[in-house]
């Protein structure tokens, strides 16, 4: 897949990452064309945050090639880190030190002079708006107030490309919404942003493109819109009583031939092939089985849809602990399933 | 299939940042995590609390709690003055605990994702594990001199010289310095910050007893007294000793120039093997 004339910001070919038997990227491939949001979506312990670290310099491939801004990643990790910002899924400052001298240091790690790095330490808090408290240490902070702080450090290098792990992952719906914005203004100032996310909403919100990546693979590609056209058709969605459960569930699958998704609580999802009259269809085979649903519609696919179909799996499961123990890059997460209760 | 038709084009780089370390970039940032690290014992209460009052109370238990039995048994130049005995040792001592912090220091720093940021920079990677220890080489500066003031209150007299007790001084700190790259290797292989607490002090509380730390080591059992002899925390103390109180602190046999000697070849090739084997821990902490 080319991206016409412009050269990719990244570029990502075969590539391979064990730890120890598990192949944490099992052959990954992707390119992302500068100036846009790319979402890497993708259950625990899928590989997103071994990509990350292998497109940061933190972890060597096995195999495979990565540009990222045009540098070879693994031939000169220094020229390729003069061009990048990583903000991890923890906020990596200092507790002890005030929000500018984190930023100023941060600065001065890029390379820059000690002038330079308090200018633009003064620019870049002003930006995300953290300069009445910039003189402040950063203990005293709130933990959205850190997470911008974590971002504003490594803008300080005005990175042509932003790495964003997880960067929502456990922060309140407020702080979440003023993470967006400033993602959205970074883009718009020119930096490319890929991000990792178990949160659609995120990816459908921020991403012009968006990869679903799982057991190490890239596994879809595409706009959000692309993505939903694979899936093919709309999506049924009913709420039934908990007792008819069972009996609607195999009601629905013999009326129309396809697979049951139980996404829990009382809600069943079924694909609609030929939309409305798969409607009727299945109103017409419950009523026959005695079964009231409490609510039923027909919804174009969502963001959801396209990872259960991909993936096998609802968006935010827990059923990849077990990978995620075995792959260390992703454990250390320790976020178990906060993508839960998230769903939809 | 392109689907965004915005300009798109890869920006130039920014001309501020370097690509490429220098040895001036590289001492430049060593300096940056210095005081970074530094500054963190200074505003963290409770770091600051524990580094100081914790050798501060040992000076005292000890001196006022074994010193009147023990007074008695020293070698003369002591003066029958426990504390006199002990400052040199206790000295060793801190900086051997002091070390440990390096280790505590590390994990602190992997478990945050700080080291993942510092690695994603384009910064002498060197400077991580160097900006440690020398901060801590400056904590344990500091510290001794703290306990150093204390115990000339409370009424430790040098023998020797200035000079010497200054020297005694130099090679404590020095010992200290190389017991940091043992304690890196340590937090890097052990990585969580409170798993480092213990694996440092589990090793560091026989080696430090079973030495001429607190007591000469005559009395000690045959099999314990020729470990106790020849380990280095025994050759340092010996060294730190002689100088402050003159040779009459060794046993039949020891001089001051072989101790010494000794007590450099243990430190240089302390900070020689370890640091060695912390650069490839570091490597391996984080791949």
């Amino acid at each position: 897949m080319t991206s016409g004339a412009v050269d990719p910001i990244i570029e990502v070919q075969g590539v391979v990452r064990a730890f120890g038997d598990v192949r944490a990227l099992d052959g990954v491939d992707l390119v992302v064309e500068p100036g846009i949001v790319y979402a890497l979506l993708g259950p625990n312990g899928a590989g997103k945050t071994t990509l990350i670290r292998v497109l940061a310099t933190l972890l060597r491939p096995d195999r495979g090639s990565v540009r990222v801004a045009g540098v070879d990643v693994v031939a000169d990790p220094n020229a390729a880190r003069a061009r990048i910002g990583l903000a991890g899924q923890f906020a990596a400052v200092d507790a002890f030190l005030t929000g500018r001298e984190n930023v100023e240091m941060v600065g001065r790690l890029y390379g820059l002079s000690a002038r330079d790095a308090r200018r633009r330490a003064d620019d870049v808090l002003e930006r995300i708006g953290l300069t009445r408290d910039a003189g402040r240490q950063v203990g005293t902070y709130s933990g959205g107030m850190r997470r911008r702080l974590d971002l504003a450090a490594s803008l300080v290098g005005r990175p042509q490309v932003m790495f964003l792990d997880e960067p929502t992952t456990g922060i309140d719906p407020r702080t979440r919404l003023e993470l967006w914005d400033l993602i959205e203004d970074l883009v718009a100032a020119g930096t490319s942003v890929l991000l990792t996310t178990q949160y659609l909403d995120e990816a459908d919100r921020l991403a012009a493109r968006i990869g679903v990546i799982d057991r190490g693979v890239v596994v879809q590609e595409g706009t959000a819109d692309e993505l939903k056209d694979a899936v093919g058709g709309s999506v049924l969605e009913l709420v039934v009583p908990d007792e008819d459960r069972v009996t609607a569930v195999e009601t629905i699958s013999s009326a129309t031939g396809e697979e049951v998704a139980e996404l829990g609580g009382r809600r069943l999802r079924v694909a609609a092939r030929e939309g409305s009259r798969t409607l009727l269809e299945v109103v017409r085979a419950l009523d026959a089985a005695g079964v009231e649903a409490d609510d039923i519609g027909l919804h174009r696919p969502s963001l959801d849809d396209v990872f259960l179909a991909v993936t096998g799996e609802p968006a935010g499961s827990d059923l990849e602990a077990d990978r995620e123990l075995a792959d260390p890059a992703a454990a250390t997460a320790g976020s178990g399933g906060r993508g839960r209760g998230r769903r939809r | 299939m392109s689907t965004t038709t915005e300009p798109a084009r890869l920006p130039t780089p920014d001309r501020a940042l370097r690509e490429r370390a220098t040895f001036a970039s590289t001492v430049g940032d060593t300096w940056v995590l210095t005081k970074r690290n530094l500054l963190r014992n200074v505003r963290l209460p409770q770091v600051l609390l524990f580094s100081t009052v914790q050798p501060i109370m040992f000076l005292l238990l000890f001196t006022y709690v074994f010193g009147g039995a023990i007074g008695q048994a020293l070698p003369p130049v002591a003066e029958g003055e426990y504390i006199n005995w002990l400052m040199p040792g206790l000295l060793v001592q801190i900086s051997v605990f002091g070390a440990g912090q390096t280790a505590i220091g590390l994990t602190d720093d992997l478990s945050k994702g700080v080291i993942d940021r510092f690695r994603s920079l384009p910064m002498a990677r060197s400077a991580v594990l160097a900006g440690r220890t020398f901060a801590d080489l400056g904590r344990n500066s500091a510290v001794v001199t703290l306990m150093m003031l204390v115990g000339f209150l409370i009424g430790f007299r040098y023998q020797t010289s200035f000079l010497r007790f200054l020297a005694g001084v130099a090679l404590g700190l020095a010992f200290a310095y190389s017991l940091s790259w043992v304690m890196a290797v340590i937090g890097l292989y052990v990585k969580d910050p409170e798993a480092a607490q213990s694996a440092v002090f589990l090793p560091v509380f026989p080696l430090v007893f079973a030495s001429s730390v607190f007591l000469p080591t005559e009395t000690m059992p045959d099999w314990l007294r020729v470990f106790a002899d020849n380990q280095p925390i025994t050759t340092v103390t010996n060294a730190l000793r002689a100088l402050m109180l003159g040779e009459g602190a060794l046993r039949e046999g020891q001089v001051l120039s072989s101790q010494l000697l000794i007590s450099l070849g243990w430190i240089v090739s302390i900070t020689l093997v370890f640091s060695l084997l912390a650069i490839r821990a570091y490597r391996r902490a984080v791949d």
